[in-house]
């Protein structure tokens, strides 16, 4: 297991190095020029010409990003263009916040999304079943934005118990998470509820009737640890979903996380801090889906022997 | 074996060895491999029935997809009336393939379910281009006829058919490009005794009316028994004992296959037979025990099983076996 | 005495049908038999014959829907199992009767270890605590023939080999003691030396526990060699009960008599086998007569016309055929069975 776990960690290392490459490449393709921006409308051309000897921007590219790697290793982010922070700061202040968002986010895709699918499985076919999914495709069809809109405007504006946007207490969390994690939790309810019916199939489910078992621990104890090794992958899978969606939803709801930081800076052509950005995130998912192999490993043994 | 002059050998199997790798937890560690056939040598004659028997793991599917190149062997020869078949180029291959046939277990998953019968039979002619296109509907009502089946079946799918009838249609397929030779993996094992009855009946008059040999791979003993002109036994990828049928479950040498026999229930309660019981399990294929293979659940076993690995040899006339203790135990 | 002679099982007129789209599917068809203390009874038969069906109708196990039992009574120790409350059905199965798979591959929870599977039916029939049961569960490893069982017990299915998860399957059945035991095929999955040792362990613990067992199986030659009586069935219906040594010395049914010439012999060669020509009927659309009179050698007219009944005849045995009554005319009777 832990051979297993150092193994995989060591194979995180050339997707990380994969994933500065795009990001600093792709940054290069995004068209407007960071240093026009930077010195303002009407600027003269030497200006500009200054500004980009000052950043570096008119040395080569693979010296660039030669450059921006050795940085990187040095805990060195760059510094924001708009201003002058350096960008790993600016990060390590939104950072948390946006953990927490998505943390909630994913509590609630998990709790929601099984809670769905068990109740469901549990009477296939039945009122309960047909209803439970039904909400499942409605939320896996709505869009976030319209969603969040609407929670916003039920909650907050009609009925007045939760807070429009911002992010000061706990129950400022409540909403935006809701939103972000309503679509995962509508994948993961089907999900669940098409390997409990799987799973309740198997041969050792007789066996578990046949031993006496009360129904609720067959479902509970034999059924879902069963059930639940395909739902962990795209759990996980739903984890990279969620990230992107930050970007939206803390817009929507004036979160100062990181998903907005990005909006702001690619707005503002803030080439260093999209780069830490978008490289934060990738590093978030990459290690997201760590968990998520040693999860599935410890949950399904077997795959080590076959 | 030169002592079979009558007989024409057909297939040459030897020095067979398939290896297949297993993933190992550590890269440090040495890989590991399951010896799934190692060290297989035999000879098939033509016309005659050879049966493979042992239990799962020994190796004897695999023996018969090594032969086939089905899974490409890690060393050793097959000699085909004279050439090594294991140095054909695809072609030469493709060619071949036509005399070697095989028929599954499971017809069904060796079936094409979107396939009418008679696109099954056209399309295994048209790949060996054994029969000119004017002539296909008769062979292919001909070959209906030879497997018992009517003429009606041609056009109808697989799903169609019951699982006795299915393998019906599989030796159809098989018989189709005229072969020399049909490997029979497991072909009957998962048919009701009745039926059974009826497809090994079959066999044996298709054998008959088109001079076959077959390469008979199977776990049940009793069919065996009842198809075979001669039985090589394997455990562990090794060949334990070889010898014509009757020599063989009359008065077999390996423990082994004394064990074996006597584990076979017989339907029949008056019988009351000394069963050499064996105790534990098969062991692992990846690490298989020092020495001779069977040491560790045989019951005869001494030091010397346990250090020097014996070698087949032949004991009475026609009849191999690989035991050290083979002649003191045969008295 | 004659609380001896008792049955402890007693099955009467069992019907279990299936309703599904293309119909109802009439897999057994009222059958009867009884199970005695000690007694192993065999239920042969070939694939479809409803075998299966029976032993899960027992324990009410039938998937229901499309499954359900249509009709007659399972008395056990004289209560109907058929019309008990599923809480009192849940105390007798894996308690006082149990079941072992055919597939001991996939019957255990693969993510369960063994020991706790074997232990769960002891904390829920017995009332034990988790210590005792996790050693009661060890005790039982080691009496079913598990090397090192305080290692097995932690291990997961996926660690043991076939015959060893068999083996597990049997002391899970067996924990509590059950006073019969249903074996589906219950060595079907697994090579013959590993048979020859599962048989003789379930022989072995059966004279010890002193249960009632029903041997569910395709194998003649299982038959022989455990079971004191034996019923064959045949679409749906026993068309045969008697003896083991009678079944074989003395196969009346030409059912029975088909199966038992169309097995090749492990010690005698033959040039050809016997086969049972035609095939079973559809278990949608059963026949008005005998169900195998189209595959019947001895076939009359009375055959196809109305289905016989399951006679007692003079030497205790009981046979579903026509031929064994007086309605029998002989006028086509055809060469003897060889």
């Amino acid at each position: 297991m832990l051979m297993f776990i150092i193994r995989r960690l060591v194979q995180t290392v050339p997707v990380i190095i994969g994933v500065t490459f795009v990001v600093f490449f792709i940054m290069q393709l995004v068209p407007g020029d960071p240093a026009v921006l930077l010195a303002g409308e009407g600027a003269s051309k030497d200006t500009i010409e200054a500004i980009r000897e000052q950043l570096g921007l008119n040395r080569p590219l693979y010296v660039q990003y030669f450059d921006y790697l050795m940085n990187l290793a040095n805990g060195d982010f760059g510094v924001s263009l708009k201003n002058s922070q350096p960008v790993l700061d600016e990060i390590l202040v939104r950072l948390p916040i946006t953990l927490e968002l998505a943390l909630f986010s994913i509590l609630i895709t998990i709790v929601l999304g099984m809670g769905a699918g068990i109740i469901s499985a549990v009477k296939p076919y039945s009122m309960q079943d047909v209803g439970v999914m039904l909400v499942a495709l409605i939320g896996i069809s709505l869009p976030s934005f319209w969603f969040g809109l609407m929670l916003m405007y039920f909650f907050s504006v009609k009925l007045q118990i939760l807070p429009v946007a911002g992010w000061d207490s706990l129950l400022h969390v409540i909403l935006p998470a809701l939103t972000l994690g309503a679509g995962g939790a509508a994948i993961v309810a089907r999900m669940t509820r098409s390997s409990m019916l799987d799973v309740i199939r198997q041969d050792y489910i007789r066996t578990a009737r046949a031993k006496g078992l009360r129904e609720r621990l067959i479902i509970y104890k034999h059924a879902l640890r069963n059930a639940l090794i395909p739902v962990i992958t795209v759990v996980g899978l739903q984890f990279g979903a969620l990230l992107g969606g930050t970007v939206l939803v803390e817009s929507i709801f004036a979160i100062n996380g990181l998903g907005r930081m990005i909006v702001d800076a690619i707005r503002m052509r803030d080439l260093p801090m999209v780069q830490g950005g978008v490289l934060f995130a990738s590093l978030i998912f990459v290690i997201v889906n760590l968990f998520v192999d040693v999860f599935y490993r410890f949950f399904n043994k077997r795959i080590e022997l076959n | 074996m030169e002592k079979v002059i009558d007989k024409k050998v057909l297939l040459k199997v030897d020095q067979l060895k398939q290896y297949f790798p297993v993933k190992t937890e550590s890269i440090f560690k040495p890989k590991a491999f399951v010896k799934a056939v190692d060290d297989v040598s035999f000879e098939l004659f033509e016309g005659e029935t050879l049966s493979i028997v042992g239990e799962s793991g020994c190796g004897k599917s695999t023996t018969g997809r090594a032969i086939l190149r089905l899974d490409e062997p890690t060393d050793g020869k097959v000699y085909y009336s004279g050439q090594n078949i294991l140095e054909l180029n695809k072609k030469e291959m493709r060619k071949l393939r036509g005399d070697l046939q095989v028929i599954f277990q499971d017809p069904f998953a060796s079936l094409n379910p979107r396939q009418t019968v008679k696109q099954i039979l056209n399309e295994a002619m048209a790949i060996q281009n054994v029969v000119e296109k004017p002539k296909r509907m008769d062979r292919m009502l001909e070959l209906l006829g030879y497997v018992g089946l009517p003429p009606e079946a041609l056009d109808r799918y697989p799903h169609e058919f019951s699982g006795g009838q299915r393998q019906r249609i599989g030796i159809a397929r098989a018989l189709a490009v005229d072969p020399k030779l049909i490997i029979c993996d497991e072909a009957v094992s998962a048919l009701d005794v009745s039926i059974q009855a009826q497809i090994l009946n079959l066999l044996k008059k298709l054998q008959k009316q088109f001079q076959l040999t077959f390469l008979f791979i199977s776990h049940d003993l009793s069919v065996v028994r009842h198809i075979s002109d001669r039985v090589m036994v394997m455990y562990l990828g090794k060949v334990v004992e070889i010898a014509e049928k009757k020599d063989l479950f009359d008065s077999p040498l390996h423990p082994y296959t004394k064990a074996l026999l006597s584990s076979i229930p017989v339907p029949n309660p008056t019988l009351k037979r000394e069963r050499v019981m064996l105790t534990g399990d098969v062991p692992s294929p990846i690490d298989p025990p020092t020495g001779c293979r069977f040491h560790t659940r045989c019951p005869f076993a001494v030091e010397n099983c346990k250090q020097v690995e014996p070698a087949l040899r032949e004991i009475r006339n026609n009849h191999f076996v690989s035991c050290h203790r083979a002649e003191e135990l045969a008295q | 005495m004659n609380e001896k002679n008792k049955p402890i099982l007693e099955v009467k007129g069992l019907k279990t049908y299936f309703t599904t789209k293309r119909g109802v599917s009439k897999a057994v068809d009222g059958i009867d038999f009884t199970l005695h203390k000690g007694e192993t009874l065999g239920i042969v038969g070939e694939s479809g014959c409803g075998k299966s069906i029976t032993s899960l109708s027992i324990l009410r196990l039938i998937p229901s829907p499309p499954g359900k039992i249509a009709g007659g009574s399972i008395l056990f120790k004289g209560n109907d199992l058929v019309t008990m409350s599923e809480n009192e059905m849940r105390k007798v199965r894996g308690n006082e009767i149990s079941m072992i798979f055919q597939e001991p591959m996939t019957s255990l929870n693969p993510v369960i270890p063994v020991g706790e599977q074997i232990a769960e039916a002891l904390r829920l029939h017995q009332k034990m605590g988790r210590r005792e049961a996790w050693a009661k569960s060890v005790e039982m490893l080691k009496l079913v023939g598990i090397p090192s069982p305080e290692k097995r017990a932690k291990q997961e299915p996926f660690q043991l080999s076939g015959g060893m998860r068999q083996r597990v399957m049997i002391a899970m059945a067996l924990a509590c003691t059950p006073e019969v035991l249903i074996a589906d095929e219950p060595t079907t999955a697994l090579d013959v030396t590993i048979q020859a040792q599962i048989l003789a362990l379930i022989k072995d613990l059966q004279t010890k526990i002193g249960m009632g067992v029903i041997m569910i199986t395709h194998d003649l030659g299982v038959v022989a060699e455990t079971c004191d009586k034996v019923a064959v069935m045949y679409a749906g219906n026993i068309v045969e009960h008697a003896t083991t040594e009678q079944i074989f010395a003395n196969p009346k049914h030409p059912y029975t008599q088909g199966l038992l010439a169309s097995l090749p012999k492990i010690y005698e060669d033959q040039e050809e086998l016997r086969t049972i020509e035609g095939s079973v009927p559809s278990s949608y659309n059963m026949p008005a007569g005998c169900r195998f009179a189209s595959r019947c050698p001895y076939q009359e007219a009375i055959c196809t016309a109305q289905q016989p009944e399951l006679v007692e005849q003079s030497d205790g045995s009981k046979v579903r055929c026509w031929k064994y009554t007086e309605q029998w005319t002989g006028q086509v009777e055809q060469e003897e069975v060889v």
